[in-house]
């Protein structure tokens, strides 16, 4: 298969996977439950996105490492600002330091 | 006249409120654009390429599982399949946004849902949870989305141009995992919430390893289960 038949393909899929729920979700038969559930989204989402990058290296699980320290400083700088930017912040650069430190 | 200044005034402010509040988290886009494109070249695929996957997939996890893939010459059931089970999230985001956008015309749904990516989600959740009774709330999504679009390819763009420039040492993965931290961080503090964080970060970590990528929606899953628990069985523990 040529590449970019491969790229069409994986743009149409991933298209459709952004808008099929998006426009097609009847979202007047979601009952009070349903509503509350879907609050919680992000909670259920974002740690699969953050946990892993912090706590592997390729395949295996690591305790102790560059990243584990620089999130611990960005964890205190998100949980007492709660400000995006700070955190980003705070975590680029005890990451870069702690890199260039140890 | 005056009404119509009024309104198109309320458009452009919201839009421009999108783009404000999604800049912080284009810091790490605009790194891991340049890895992309970096990765890309070394791995011998064309510029052409590595801009021309960015303009169609346009979702930079989707993207890079793509490269990889076909570098390692995986069969392409796999890489689809790869493809859609990293892109399952989606499916969430959607069943959140579609209350927000079900009023609109079919052209809004399609040109909203190309710039559904999870920091675009992120931001616009937030905003339209707290203004949706507003009609031009959904052109906060359209100026979050729109930007992390722009800040993707100009850095691809960037990315070709200056080669390997990026240090082997520092995570990409991480710097997007700060972002996302800094988002959750303020529900960190419900026991509820605390509750489905917990979960989807031990089965994100336990699963990780787990063919085609499914540790995210094994995860996802298993947080949206335990919410559902809670506001059915354990409403207590909601504060």
């Amino acid at each position: 298969m040529n590449i970019w038949t491969y790229t069409i393909i994986i743009g149409v899929l991933t298209f459709l996977s952004r808008y099929v729920v998006t426009a097609y979700a009847n979202t007047k038969t979601y009952s009070e439950t349903t509503k509350k559930v879907l609050s919680y989204v992000p909670s259920a989402v974002f740690p699969s996105l953050i946990f892993p990058a912090v706590f592997y290296h390729n395949t295996n699980f690591e305790i102790y490492n560059y990243e584990v320290l620089a999130f611990v400083f960005a964890l205190i700088a998100a949980y007492f600002s709660k400000n995006i930017l700070v955190t980003v912040i705070v975590g680029l650069l005890s990451y870069i330091a702690i890199i260039f430190m140890i | 006249m005056y009404q119509s200044i009024f309104t198109s005034m309320k458009r452009h402010q919201i839009y421009l409120q999108g783009i404000k509040d999604v800049l912080p988290l284009n810091i790490p886009v605009a790194l891991f654009g340049m890895f992309y494109a970096v990765l890309c070249i070394e791995l011998g695929f064309s510029a052409y390429f590595a801009m021309g996957t960015s303009l169609i997939i346009f979702a930079g996890g989707s993207q890079l599982i793509f490269i990889t893939l076909l570098t390692a010459g995986a069969v392409p059931w796999v890489i689809f399949g790869s493809v859609i089970m990293n892109n399952s999230r989606n499916f969430l985001y959607g069943a959140v946004f579609s209350k927000y956008i079900e009023k609109k015309s079919r052209i809004w749904k399609i040109v909203l849902s190309f710039f559904l990516t999870d920091q675009c989600f992120a931001v616009s959740n937030n905003y339209l949870k707290k203004n949706y009774k507003n009609k031009f709330a959904h052109y906060h999504m359209l100026g979050s989305g729109m930007t992390v679009w722009v800040i993707w390819q100009l850095s691809n763009l960037v990315g070709i141009w200056l080669g390997d420039i990026m240090s082997d040492q520092l995570s990409l993965n991480f710097f997007v995992a700060i972002t996302f931290l800094a988002l959750i961080a303020k529900d960190l503090g419900k026991l509820d919430h605390f509750l489905v964080i917990l979960l989807s970060a031990t089965c994100s970590l336990i699963f990780y390893n787990l063919p085609l990528k499914a540790y995210v929606i094994v995860a996802a899953i298993a947080g949206i289960s335990l919410a559902y628990l809670i506001n059915t069985k354990f409403k207590k523990l909601i504060r």
